[in-house]
């Protein structure tokens, strides 16, 4: 089984509508959402009623205010600045928290004690689909280590050809947790200075990584001349060229409509067909 | 006033807002905190004018003195250490700098070492700071860098904070500081989703917010008629506009060609700063 996952870097730049166009074209069961602090792919693919499971990311630090001896030791050693006076005591700030549990180790009283902090909820939508996601609580860190756990929910089967994968946008934890072990990255690039220079970061971020990656542009015809540069980039950089999309209102009414771009005949659909040829023919050489 | 620019949904014009906002102030400066993948500089073209390099602390193993007692392998919460053999292995990228081993290290055979993970440029632009937060390729955690940029942040100044997208630990560093924060959606299902996702977020950390509706093709659309059941204020809303996008494709900042979007983004300021005013009593 071949895994493709969608990056752009730059945020906004269409990831989910390709990845859900190209599930629908190569008729892929096997799924993945990877982009857990703003996830949306399950909004387009119609999918409901996930089972759910807790994720434990981490575990936070408490104080016992009747065995504190309001010493400050804990707050002075920690590197998060998690802790703080707090009427007459100290009290952990669970967003700062990192678990490291220094304050504990510290603390002549042993005031300090640990709690299983969820951060996050792993989903796994089983009806049409082996679909594998996740919802990171809000602000919490550890989404490398959520984005890990999604992958490790899919179902990897021979009998499926490949599997789907919708990144995060950046080049941080996330991005690195999903790229490790895919076999083909697909970058959906736009042509703006933005979306040039952020492209360039995770094409360097990638290319650390053992595997392929091609390109399409998207939103096109915004600015032909970047287009150009981030072809003739491609090329430079041995990462292979799948086509373009033109700027297409009638894809902004087919998510309004929740339909797939490929299902609605228009110009960034047709384009879209003829970028997921191309890519289909590499994967298959590739056998 | 401290002025945290975020969206959840990436791509909808974080980085559009915030520069012009600063272009159209005075008294301005821009923070990029989308250290992954800064933009707001593509704009400013600013005139560098100092590099602050950003470190983290390692620990770095001292053989001769190291007992393989493991204790520092047990201590550390986040399973970056490793006893293989007599040689001890450190997985930095996921370090967190937390100081446990070596806290923990009976043998004293731990010392920390900087490692550098990021750069903070400032520059200028006209009379505003122009500060710019990068990781280095590779990395994993961009708090740090986050962190370094918004301690350049001056009281006696406005500061636009450009934050990163999503709602995970990054977010959260970039906004804590923040007076107010400004959420823009673009009235799609994604983004609306999303918008949902940073309210949110606005709401646990206490902050009073606002939305700009940016890409909309009309004034009523799913994001101003959720705001409108639930009471948040919309401020402004930028229709979608080609010639608009084609030259911020350029990294052209549309104030300073148009006098009629200054005006906006000047009221836009005002409207923020009334409420925050109004939020402070």
């Amino acid at each position: 089984m071949k895994k493709i996952l969608i990056l752009s870097g730059k945020g906004g730049t269409g990831k989910t509508t390709v990845a859900a166009s190209l599930i629908e074209y190569l008729n892929t069961k096997t799924i993945a959402d990877c982009d857990v602090d703003a996830p949306n792919l399950h909004l387009l693919l119609k999918v409901k009623d996930p089972k759910e499971k807790d994720f434990i990311g981490s575990k936070k630090a408490f104080i016992d205010v009747d065995k504190c001896v309001s010493c400050g030791l804990c707050a002075e050693k920690c590197r998060f600045d998690a802790i703080h006076p707090f009427e007459g005591s100290y009290k952990v700030d669970e967003i700062s928290c990192e678990g490291c549990s220094m304050c504990s180790l510290v603390c002549p009283s042993g005031a300090v004690s640990f709690y299983d902090d969820k951060s996050g909820t792993l989903q796994k939508y089983t009806e049409g689909y082996d679909f594998s996601t996740a919802c990171l609580k809000l602000g919490r860190g550890n989404s490398g280590k959520l984005v890990s756990e999604v992958k490790r929910n899919m179902i990897i089967k021979d009998t499926e050809k490949y599997a789907v994968l919708d990144g995060s946008p950046g080049i941080g934890c996330p991005v690195i947790a999903s790229i490790s072990g895919v076999d083909w990255v697909m970058l959906v690039a736009e042509p703006t200075l933005s979306g040039f220079s952020d492209l360039k970061r995770i094409v360097s971020t990638a290319k650390a990584f053992e595997l392929n990656l091609g390109l399409c542009v998207n939103k096109a015809d915004i600015n032909m001349e970047i287009t150009q540069e981030i072809i003739d980039y491609c090329n430079a950089e041995g990462v292979y060229y799948l086509g373009l999309i033109p700027y297409d209102k009638s894809v902004l009414k087919a998510l309004k409509n929740n339909k797939l771009i490929i299902d609605v005949p228009s110009a960034a659909g047709d384009a879209l067909r003829n970028v997921f040829k191309e890519f289909k023919q590499l994967l298959e050489k590739e056998n | 006033m401290k002025l945290a620019v975020l969206s959840g949904k990436g791509g909808t014009g974080k980085t559009f807002i915030s520069v012009n906002l600063v272009n159209s102030l005075e008294n301005t400066d821009y923070f990029d905190c989308d250290v992954e993948e800064p933009n707001g500089d593509l704009f400013f073209q600013s005139e560098l004018v100092k590099e602050l390099p950003v470190k983290v602390m390692l620990p770095s193993f001292d053989k001769e003195k190291c007992n393989n007692c493991r204790e520092c392998v047990e201590a550390c919460t986040f399973n970056a250490l490793a006893l293989v053999g007599e040689d001890m292995l450190l997985f930095e990228s996921i370090c967190h700098s937390c100081g446990v081993c070596t806290f923990v290290c009976k043998q004293k055979a731990i010392s920390e070492v900087p490692k550098q993970t990021g750069v903070i440029e400032i520059g200028k632009s006209g009379d505003s700071k122009v500060v710019t937060g990068k990781l280095n390729m590779g990395e994993a955690i961009g708090v740090p860098v986050i962190s370094g940029v918004l301690d350049l942040m001056d009281d006696t100044r406005n500061s636009v904070i450009d934050c990163p997208p999503g709602s995970a630990c990054s977010v959260v560093e970039s906004a804590q500081k923040a007076d107010y924060c400004l959420l823009v959606a673009e009235p799609t299902s994604f983004g609306f989703h999303n918008f949902k996702m940073v309210e949110e977020l606005a709401k646990v950390l206490n902050k009073p917010y606002a939305v700009v509706i940016n890409k909309a093709e009309s004034k009523n659309n799913i994001v101003s008629n959720y705001c409108k059941k639930n009471n948040v204020k919309v401020l402004e809303t930028f229709l979608f506009d080609r010639k608009i996008a084609q030259d911020n494709s350029k990294g052209e900042i549309c104030t300073s060609n148009n006098e009629k979007m200054k005006e906006r983004f000047v009221s836009l300021f005002e409207n923020i700063n009334n409420d925050w005013q109004r939020s402070l009593k």
